[in-house]
């Protein structure tokens, strides 16, 4: 199954692989392994050649785990059912608070268009969109509010600043 | 009133459009029912046992005169004539069309109203004091910090998919009339020793299934840093509240489970963290809001009318309305009038869109050009000068708006119940006109004195059953209607939850069942200025409980 990533607002292809946890290591490219993986085979995993990325499960407490993860070039976070909203929390924190520079992904059953917005603004940085959703529609999402009311992750100016001006 | 700038316009109506969009596609069937679901409840729009039912937010109650005949309009033109005021300060109209809800939104837009998140598992609509700013007893205007607090929660991107709906109450007066510690978040407006403004902060409050009273988590926040905190609670919510079970997913179930103190410690924590970033309150951002607050320009000779005493004399059903109706005014000549919704044989908090109208015309005679609505589901017209008193009382009276009842027994909070919403068990309706009639002699009901009488079709508790002085549970029991009656609840600043007397009763006994407590009361008082509430907090359960089951067994 291929899933559709949006990345820089555009369809890109995704370079990341998803590595199931008993799946033997490629010989190089990149690839995105469970936390519970990165945890238990840490050493062997960094002595590779691989880029190697980590999906978070949405229970996990961000700061604490920081230390582990900072240094990843892509960290996905994970969104299990469509009203679950706890990685929006965990994307403000990596974003904003620790200042993580690498990529941002969401996965799973809320990246849609209705949730893409809140998403953008919460810091994530790239989507791999739920089956059967537009690309173009999801894109087009992101900018259906002009303005918004909160500072947050994506550095929109927010009303308040724009009042003060 | 606080007005739209363009940006406040710009939001609104780019949430009619994406609503527009959300029912366009799920008519076409492009986007899954359950889905749809969660994103409609997040504009109000319920589907009702009969029909849809879009729910509208009053930002802390709050109405201007336009808006009021707007609301008469989408009554009159979408709906089947009327709406109904909610025990949180919105109003419910039941009966529109699915297709047509993008453009009551439109509708509403254009009056700068709408009904964003006054449903699903967000931030709910700000509820506060319907006396804001004309109290005597208040310290200061609590309408700004809900303002301001309104506009940081609406679309918030962190928290609009949270455990479980989310609820925040703003009182700053001597007397809570907000019932803040019911509420996920309450906040009170003090001044500490040192003269600074700042709040006292109650969060894990909530009715429904498991009520619980909010506890304090901290003494005394400063002004500026309402919104940190406030996400700090949030925060921690959306991280560690339940989602695997519906009925433990409310914040007070963590913080029950938490433990209080650790709960605060981790807010704490959290706090620390953003107390000091962007959303720090700045005394301009704060001006700014309050501005919209300003006094309206009383008349200082309000106070010299004579033509009011003389009214009184004359007119005993008059007298008897203010006596009951009207509110203590800080200004000298003013008064808050409150237009009852609680008359025979209406459905208690139901409007229709003439009434609607004629409030918009009365609140521009007499009062700004403003009214209120309270969580207690009527009507308040808050800057009265005394010589208005008695035309505003004979134009209410006119539109049936006028029972003299208001605090007393006929002033049922009540929810729809089973004749509209899809989670009643019982009628609520029906029970409360059966005690409206058997209780309208108002020499009785003012005998009996103060008294809220509260009633919910089911344990989800829209009509406050549980702090109700008296309180009634819709429950099913094998198909048929019965009720669980409680005693000694509160909202107010000594807020309790109610006893439960013991068995539930049935529909045929419910309004003996009533009488029979209030004749306990009577025969138990100290004196006449001893309350209900306080006649049994100081005599405890018992003699109403013997009097209450004697008479159904005997019936039996």
């Amino acid at each position: 199954m291929s899933t559709t990533l949006l990345r820089n607002q555009r369809v890109e292809a995704d370079d990341y692989t998803p590595l199931a946890d008993d799946a033997a290591l490629p010989a190089s490219g990149k690839v995105i392994v469970s936390y519970g993986r990165w945890q238990a085979e840490r050493e062997a995993l960094l002595a590779s050649s691989l880029a190697i990325g980590v999906k978070l499960p949405n229970t996990v407490d961000v700061a604490g785990v920081l230390p582990e993860i900072a240094d990843r070039p892509l960290i996905a976070l994970d969104f299990p059912a469509f009203p679950d909203g706890r990685a929006y929390s965990q994307a403000r924190l990596l974003a904003e608070r620790f200042a993580y520079k690498g990529e941002l992904r969401a996965t799973g059953k809320a990246v849609v268009r209705d949730q893409i917005g809140f998403m953008v603004r919460c810091g994530f940085t790239s989507f791999e969109l739920r089956e059967g959703q537009d690309p173009a529609a999801c894109i087009q999402a992101i900018h259906e509010f002009s303005v918004p009311y909160q500072q947050a992750a994506d550095h929109a100016r927010p009303v308040f600043l724009r009042r003060r001006a | 009133m606080y007005q739209y700038d363009q940006y406040d316009q710009k939001l609104v109506d780019e949430r009619v459009a994406q609503f527009r969009d959300q029912t366009r596609r799920y008519l076409a069937g492009e986007l899954p029912d359950d889905e749809y679901r969660m994103l409609r409840l997040r504009n109000g729009l319920y589907v009702q046992r009969f029909a849809p039912m879009l729910r509208v937010a009053i930002p802390y109650g709050l109405l201007s005169s336009k808006q009021v005949r707007m609301l008469g309009h989408i009554a009159r033109t979408y709906d089947k004539g009327y709406g109904h005021l909610t025990t949180r300060q919105n109003i419910q109209f039941n009966w529109p069309t699915l297709e047509s809800v993008p453009d009551i939104l439109a509708d509403l837009a254009s009056v700068q109203m709408h009904a964003i998140q006054t449903s699903g598992n967000c931030i709910r609509n700000f509820t506060s004091d319907h006396l804001a700013g004309v109290a005597a007893d208040e310290l200061v205007d609590p309408r700004p910090y809900c303002e301001i607090a309104r506009q940081w929660a609406t679309l918030h991107p962190e928290f609009n998919w949270l455990p479980r709906k989310f609820k925040i109450a703003i009182s700053s007066s001597t007397t809570d009339r907000a019932a803040t510690r019911v509420h996920d978040i309450g906040v009170h407006i003090v001044r500490n020793e040192h003269g600074e403004l700042g709040y006292t902060m109650y969060v894990g409050g909530g009715l429904g299934r498991t009520p619980i009273i909010g506890v304090k988590i901290r003494d005394f926040l400063p002004e500026a840093d309402l919104l940190s905190y406030c996400e700090a609670v949030l925060r921690v919510y959306n991280r560690l509240g339940r989602r695997d079970n519906i009925y433990k997913a409310r914040i007070k179930i963590l913080v029950k489970e938490t433990g209080a103190a650790k709960f605060a410690e981790l807010v704490e924590a959290e706090w620390a963290q953003i107390k000091d970033s962007y959303l720090k309150l700045t005394q301009a951002d704060l001006d700014r809001v309050k501005q919209h607050f300003s006094q309206p320009g009383y008349d200082a000779a309000a106070a010299n009318d004579t033509t009011y005493t003389a009214q009184i004399a004359a007119n005993p059903a008059f007298a008897a309305w203010t006596r009951r109706n009207l509110k203590a005014h800080r200004v000298p000549g003013y008064s808050a009038v409150f237009a009852s919704l609680k008359a025979k044989g209406v459905a208690p908090g139901d409007i229709d869109a003439a009434q609607l109208d004629a409030v918009a015309d009365l609140a521009e005679r007499y009062s700004f050009g403003e009214v209120r609505v309270t969580h207690t589901q009527n009507l308040v017209f808050a800057d009265v000068q005394r010589k208005d008193l008695y035309p505003l009382w004979q134009a209410l009276a006119g539109l049936g708006l006028a029972t003299p009842n208001i605090g007393l027994l006929t002033d049922v909070i009540c929810c729809p119940g089973l004749d509209f919403c899809s989670l009643s068990n019982a009628s609520s309706i029906a029970v409360a006109e059966e005690i409206f009639e058997r209780f309208e002699n108002l020499d009785d009901q003012h005998d009996i004195g103060e008294m809220k009488l509260n009633m919910s079709g089911c344990m989800n508790g829209c009509g406050h059953h549980s702090v109700g002085h008296i309180g009634i549970l819709g429950v099913d029991k094998k198909g048929e209607e019965w009720y669980q009656i409680t005693l000694g609840g509160s909202s107010s600043n000594d807020a309790s939850l109610g006893d439960r007397t013991g068995p539930s009763v049935s529909r045929a006994d419910i309004a003996d069942a009533v009488q029979n407590l209030i004749e306990t009361y009577l025969a138990e008082r100290h004196s006449e200025d001893e309350s209900f509430l306080a006649c049994y907090r100081r005599v405890g359960m018992s003699p109403f409980k013997t009097r209450l089951y004697a008479a159904v067994e005997a019936k039996a």
